[in-house]
């Protein structure tokens, strides 16, 4: 059997980002929850709060540790896979990677180890500040990952020297024309992760009825964040695709399966893609929806497929993880306003509403995969938008090297979800109480000897 | 400035990395010497590490990224050779970060489990770095000759880690467990020296770039001291650390901390002198491979500002956690 390098090289990424991506997802919505749970603590002098916190840094922890070494084996995949692109594009590509490094992962790495561990060493004021600084730490590293990937998708403030890319205005660099709306969008859909996160378990923990109050009050505050965040997405979503209609128009035409220029093009809710005679088969199709929805106008023009000919991203994958991703967008929704109407009705959630809640625990998670699958292989060819094609830039390792990493990557990935599901659920049977003699084993010393 | 630039930061690079050697190192040999202990001191020596280790890793991430930024056609050439080791390398590091997590946290039946896997994840990525340092040294080539030298260096670099580890323990542990790290502190110093006076022999015989460049009046002189402090260093911690034991407790434990660092820090000074200026032996000079100036200066202001805040609230993290290690309890 023949594989082709590029496509392995795709594959290798694709499993090794999607992968690492979960974990901060999580860590960076649920380091504003921790913080929120402190500084409740603090102010109200509420021990539930601290139940909140003892039970949800475990997982943040945990969570933390997946997306630390994941994203250490991102750092080194640009080199091992994408060894060209850092070649034409590393002059900007290098900077960026390197203050988050330099502003980001010290920070949260260090604090962390006062947030975890540090409560009996440091004031409680010191251990706020701690919790705030691992919590804006995982948002600025965000920022400047983000910023690096818009600025492929979107290039901008560059020029070229001795036949490479290089920045000719940082700041156009950094705040690159999809930016600021990939930046939200992201930031808005970890937060959402981690409260359907905190409120699937939370349920789960009311199902098993685990640490009663501090479980209902944890829960009432992730549905409350969740209905008033899932809104906002969706808008700060709508203007992030009209930034794509205006910048990347082949995406949006992959998206939306047009594939003919057209005016009051029409909306298709479902379909099946057939790339090959370039039509979509059993479309279920809404006249000039998508021209409303993309141009605010019955009549606007759609650019189709055919005016990107070879330089438009395979159809088929991008218009599914589009509709899987507003699919759980509007389930999200409808979730977490029927939540929200049932608390306020009711004063508690039960039987099937917690039921719902927690086999939503993950859906962020879906969310999120789809909506990266859109962005980035709704790129393609390309790996800078039409700047350097991503064929140009593959490393030349041969193939069987790369199944090989390939299968041991995947095999450990496979190890990991499950053991992280199952600690997950093993935690959320337990009551945070208990939860913290997991930790009391006999000190190698007493206090007094202590230096 | 232009040509101050890659000088610079080839000396954040050098820096990093052998600031990750020290740190990460001392904190995969406690993962290396995890099997010889019994559950509970398992414990203790895992929360000696457990403030740090995110840390002491993320040293590594700057150093490749420092590569990356200043030297990006270096850092293709170097990761796409070492592809194998960094990878292995990578999934060993994996699995020790997130058995850290899992033995406390996946329930007490998976406790052993995870605590064989921190074992082996510490063992892969420390052989895996070896592996990678040898093949580095040697300008990455793969003849017979210099992957032996590079299985070498991938058995000697745990055995130094392994007395990084010991001589943390020293610091952070007392009672049985501390005299049992006195005894693998001990029985380290033998395998490290033998393999360290290898890999020095071995360098200059399969690189005539480095040996031309160590061997040569008047430099060899001036070079000495090199091997003269770690020689020193040896007899030193052989003396020591056969004293009695109550004795030894009484000692400041970061002196004989300070015995590997310093190992370390020769190591790290031959190697620099060995290699500088080029970013791949015989391949490639730190000036051909440097990014473009303008590159360099914007992140050269971010390092100016950021490494010395990086380097105080690393203190400040080891000051919170100074003293012997207690259990680790999120209260």
């Amino acid at each position: 059997m023949e594989f082709d390098p590029l496509l392995l090289a795709r594959i290798q990424f694709a499993v090794n980002i999607s992968f690492h991506i979960l974990f901060p997802t999580i860590s960076i919505g649920l380091g504003y929850f921790l913080l929120f749970f402190r500084i409740r603590f603090t102010l109200t002098g509420d021990p539930t709060w601290e139940f909140i916190y003892a039970f949800w840094v475990k997982i943040f922890a945990l969570t933390f540790a997946l997306g630390v070494v994941t994203g250490i084996t991102m750092s080194f995949q640009f080199g091992t896979n994408w060894p060209g692109y850092m070649e034409q594009a590393g002059n900007i590509a290098g900077p960026l990677l390197g203050y988050e490094v330099l502003t980001a992962f010290f920070l949260e790495a260090s604090f962390l180890g006062i947030m975890l561990f540090g409560k009996s060493r440091v004031s409680n004021r010191v251990h706020l500040l701690a919790t705030a600084v691992v919590a804006l730490g995982t948002s600025l590293s965000a920022f400047w990952i983000l910023s690096l990937n818009s600025w492929m998708q979107t290039p901008a403030g560059y020029g070229y020297a001795d036949g490479v890319m290089v920045a000719k205005d940082w700041l156009a660099v950094i705040f690159n024309p999809s930016f600021p709306y990939r930046f939200f969008h992201m930031l808005i859909a970890s937060l959402l992760t981690a409260s359907f996160l905190v409120a699937g378990v939370s349920a789960w923990r009311m199902i098993k009825q685990v640490d009663g109050p501090a479980t209902k009050k944890v829960l009432n505050t992730a549905i409350i964040v969740a209905a008033v965040l899932v809104p906002i997405q969706i808008w700060v979503g709508d203007l992030h695709g009209l930034n794509t209609l205006k910048h990347q128009p082949a995406k949006i035409a992959a998206m939306e399966g047009v594939w003919e220029t057209e005016r009051g093009a029409p909306l298709t809710l479902f379909g099946i893609i057939d790339e090959e005679n370039k039509t979509t088969h059993y479309a279920l199709k809404i006249p000039k929806l998508a021209s409303l929805v993309l141009t605010h106008q019955w009549d606007g023009e759609i650019k189709g497929l055919n005016e990107f000919a070879g330089e438009h991203p395979p159809v088929a994958p991008v218009f599914w993880a589009f509709r899987i991703m507003v699919a759980m967008g509007m389930l999200m929704l409808a979730v977490s306003w029927w939540s929200c109407y049932r608390l306020w009705r009711y004063h508690t959630l039960a039987g099937f509403d917690l039921k719902v809640l927690s086999a939503m625990t993950f859906s962020g998670w879906v969310a999120v995969l789809a909506g990266w699958y859109v962005t980035e292989i709704g790129r393609q060819p390309w790996i800078v938008y039409q700047l350097i094609r991503t064929e140009q830039v593959v490393a030349e390792h041969g193939a069987g090297t790369v199944l090989s990493s390939l299968l041991a990557y995947c095999s450990m990935y496979i190890f990991l979800m499950i053991s992280y599901i199952g600690a997950l659920r093993y935690l959320s049977d337990k009551p945070a109480q208990s939860l913290s003699l997991l930790h009391e084993y006999t000190p190698a010393t007493s206090t007094e000897e202590r230096n | 400035m232009e040509q101050a630039l890659p000088l610079i930061f080839v000396a954040v690079m050098g820096l990093s990395l052998l600031l990750y050697v020290i740190l990460d190192g001392y904190d995969l040999g406690v993962g290396l010497l995890l099997p010889l202990a019994n559950d509970e001191e398992k414990d203790t020596m895992i929360a000696s590490i457990g403030p740090f280790w995110d840390a002491n890793e993320t040293w590594i991430v700057m150093g490749i990224g420092v590569l990356l930024i200043a030297f990006p056609r270096a850092h293709g050439i170097i990761l796409t050779e070492l592809y194998v080791p960094v990878t292995l390398m990578l999934l060993g590091l994996i699995l020790r970060g997130v058995a850290f997590d899992f033995r406390v946290k996946a329930g007490a039946a998976k406790k052993a489990m995870w605590n064989t896997l921190f074992f082996l994840g510490s063992l892969i990525a420390s052989t895996a770095q070896g592996w990678m340092l040898g093949s580095y040294v040697t300008g990455l080539n793969d003849s017979v000759i210099n992957s032996v030298f590079s299985v070498l260096i991938a058995v000697s670099l745990p055995a130094l880690y392994i007395m990084l580890g010991a001589t943390w323990l020293l610091i952070k542990t007392d009672n049985a467990l501390f005299e049992k790290a006195v005894g693998w502190a001990k029985r380290s110093l033998l395998p490290a020296a033998i393999g360290l006076f290898l890999v020095s022999i071995a360098t200059p015989l399969v690189s005539d770039v480095i040996a031309s460049r160590w061997f040569q009046l008047p430099n060899a002189i001036g070079l000495l001291p090199i091997p003269l402090s770690c020689i020193l260093v040896f007899a030193l911690l052989f003396f020591i650390l056969h004293k009695p034991v109550a004795q030894l407790r009484q000692m400041n434990a970061w002196l004989l901390f300070a015995g590997p660092v310093t190992i370390c820090l020769m190591a790290a000074i031959g190697l620099a002198y060995s290699i500088f200026p080029d970013i791949i032996i015989g391949r490639l000079s730190i000036w051909e491979a440097a990014a473009h100036t303008d590159s360099l200066r914007f992140v050269f202001y971010g390092v100016a500002i950021t490494l010395p805040c990086i380097l105080a609230y690393t203190v400040f993290i080891y000051r919170v956690f100074s003293g012997k290690a207690e259990a680790l309890s999120y209260d």
